[in-house]
């Protein structure tokens, strides 16, 4: 079971406060990911529930239990850190039985359930080595070895695949998300990365300056961003905002055409303006247009088969059927 | 043509070093061979080299004038003594600074350092002073005590920076992994600051074991160490170079032995690769 309530939850640190009174429920067995730009107090609020760092104010429920003055050995949480903070002293075999041991488990069911994460997670071969021996990639499944044996309520995870190359983040990433779908259990995961959040998740939490901008499944916020940030946040590219004469013919403030809506076209079209840099990806294009009068670059995402050379006049048509409109004070209209 | 002038600078990097290093030793290893001079060519002009009649009478007669054996274990009280009480206090303060740091943390530590830039001297008459109403003079406690004081800062400060190179995301997961705060200690702090903790005792073993001023000023008879059994050569019926000499070559030894066997424990598992 995990089910984490945050209930008027603040964080200040001297005077300046991180995160203003928030509220937040995680139901058991969700995968929630926390995602904004850096600084925006999501890391802050993963170590809150966690217990490494005291609330200010407010209360954290896990499983209905009050557990705001619950030291952060006895929340049943396990977490997995950026850094992956193995013991560097002890072999695999012993970073992962590490927290059974503190429990006092009896030594036959530690051999038996670390043998298990080592085989789940592949690291039989390495289990006598040290951290300093491994890859990071293995060094990140200790780390996640030694989160799952304990079978927690929750797991926390702070932005655990940005020390990664690329390749490897995108093959952690799945591994993760199996993980999840094996275990059921609650995870609760902290990124700055877009593509991980919705990839990811079940659950996004967008944070900006310790607020919740918007709370949602990846394809509510991308469908149906609530406000400018979030709009401008989620997706890749980002969505294209277009402000005044054009964005009053949709009685909108600021109207925003993400750039896979938009049909690009050498004839006939609503906008025209000029490619500059084109970015070939093979299954697509991303072409940056100028000229628009409408914003600096109108981005478009198009077919990996088209093509426009740097200076060629264009024609671009936004779909209205998924045109997003926000008013003045950027909120989402309709 | 690069190759041959990286050859050549290595040569002379390697001349350089080892000319410093020699230098540094020179002191040592001419008080090491005079021990076993006679007199008159301990004094010698010009200075005798390597080829001297080689004797072993100097460290006899050291040895039947005066009890080394006393010396040496008063030695070793006073510099281990020292060394344990130091670390004892110092671990817990170094620890609360490194790992739970305060406003204040810094200027604490500059301020502990400051008092070491104090001459010694300044301090010696309310301390000798102390020391007789308390009854400390001459006594191996007594020296303790100061011994302990004098090189605190230094203790406190270099565990406070081998702390400070462990990880906190570390201990945190200690934590998250259900450990308390004496299992946190026990068996994750500890072991990965053995190696700067190791260091730090055994320097401060050194610096006691050749503290002069201290034991020279506070002692008589009953807890002189081996600074005192050197300095009680040196004058008082003129200079005998030689025995003085085999006094300093029998005082050192144990510290120089200690030295070179625990270099090789030091170097070893100072760097590990946990945290990237």
């Amino acid at each position: 079971m995990g089910r984490i309530t945050l209930n008027k939850v603040t964080k200040s640190f001297g005077e300046t406060q991180v995160i203003p009174p928030l509220d937040l429920t995680i139901e058991d067995g969700e995968f929630t990911v926390f995602v904004g730009p850096s600084g925006c107090g999501k890391s802050t609020l993963l170590r809150l529930i966690a217990g490494l760092e005291d609330i200010t104010s407010g209360q954290i429920d896990i499983d209905g239990v009050d557990a705001t003055a619950v030291p952060p050995a006895k929340r049943g949480l396990a977490m997995v850190f950026q850094s992956y903070a193995l013991y560097p002293h002890m072999s695999v075999r012993k970073n992962i039985a590490f927290p059974l041991r503190m429990a006092k488990m009896d030594q036959a069911e530690i051999d038996r359930r670390v043998d298990n994460a080592a085989s789940v997670l592949n690291l039989a071969d390495y289990i006598d080595r040290r951290p300093g021996q491994l890859s990071g990639g293995q060094r990140q499944r200790v780390a996640i070895g030694r989160a799952i044996v304990r079978e927690p309520a929750a797991f926390l995870f702070d932005e655990p695949l940005s020390n990664l190359d690329a390749a490897l983040r995108v093959g952690m990433r799945l591994e993760i998300s199996e993980l999840h779908k094996r275990l059921e259990t609650t995870m609760i995961y902290v990124t700055h990365d877009q593509v991980e959040a919705m990839t990811m998740a079940d659950k996004i939490v967008v944070l900006r300056a310790g607020f919740i901008e918007q709370v949602g499944s990846p394809l509510e916020l991308y469908k149906s961003p609530r406000n400018l940030f979030v709009a401008g946040f989620i997706g890749s590219p980002k969505m294209n905002f277009v402000e005044g004469a054009e964005a009053a013919k949709y009685d909108a403030h600021t109207i925003g055409v993400r750039p896979e809506h938009i049909a690009i076209s050498a004839t006939e079209g609503v906008w025209k303006g000029r490619v500059g840099v084109s970015e070939h990806l093979g299954s697509d294009t991303f072409f940056h247009v100028h000229d628009t009068g409408l914003a600096e670059t109108i981005t478009v995402r198009a077919d990996g088969e088209v093509s426009f050379r740097h200076g060629d006049t264009v024609f671009l048509t936004p779909r209205e059927d998924v045109l997003h409109r926000f008013g003045a004070d950027g909120l989402r209209i309709g | 043509m690069a190759r041959a002038v990286t050859t050549n600078r290595k040569i002379l990097n390697t001349a350089v070093a080892w000319s410093i290093g020699l230098l540094i030793f020179f002191p040592i290893l001419w008080t090491i061979l005079t021990s076993f001079k006679t007199e008159a060519q301990a004094i010698n002009d010009p200075p005798i080299f390597l080829f001297f009649d080689w004797t072993l009478e100097n460290y006899a007669v050291v040895q039947e004038r005066s009890n080394y054996m006393k010396f040496l274990w008063n030695s070793v009280i006073i510099a281990g003594g020292s060394t344990v009480l130091g670390l004892i206090i110092a671990v817990p303060a170094a620890w609360s600074m490194a790992f739970v740091p305060s406003r204040r943390t810094k200027d604490i530590l500059l301020w502990m350092l400051s008092t070491k830039m104090l001459p010694a001297v300044g301090v010696l008459y309310p301390i000798y002073l102390g020391f007789i109403k308390l009854g400390l003079l001459d006594s191996r406690f007594g020296l303790v005590i100061v011994l302990m004081l004098i090189n605190l800062p230094i203790i406190v400060w270099m565990l406070y920076t081998y702390f400070r190179e462990i990880p906190g995301e570390i201990l945190e997961a200690a934590r998250m992994d259900g450990a308390s705060l004496r299992e946190e200690i026990l068996y994750v702090l500890t072991p990965m600051a053995i190696p700067g903790i190791a260091s730090t005792l055994l320097l401060n073993f050194i610096l006691a074991w050749n503290e002069a001023f201290w034991t020279l000023n506070l002692t008589a008879v009953n807890a002189a160490p081996l600074t005192a059994f050197i300095a009680s050569y040196s004058s008082p019926e003129g200079l005998f170079y030689a025995k003085l000499s085999a006094a300093s070559t029998m005082a050192i030894a144990p510290i120089l032995i200690l030295g070179w066997f625990s270099q090789k424990q030091l170097v070893r598992g100072l760097t590990f690769g946990a945290v990237k």
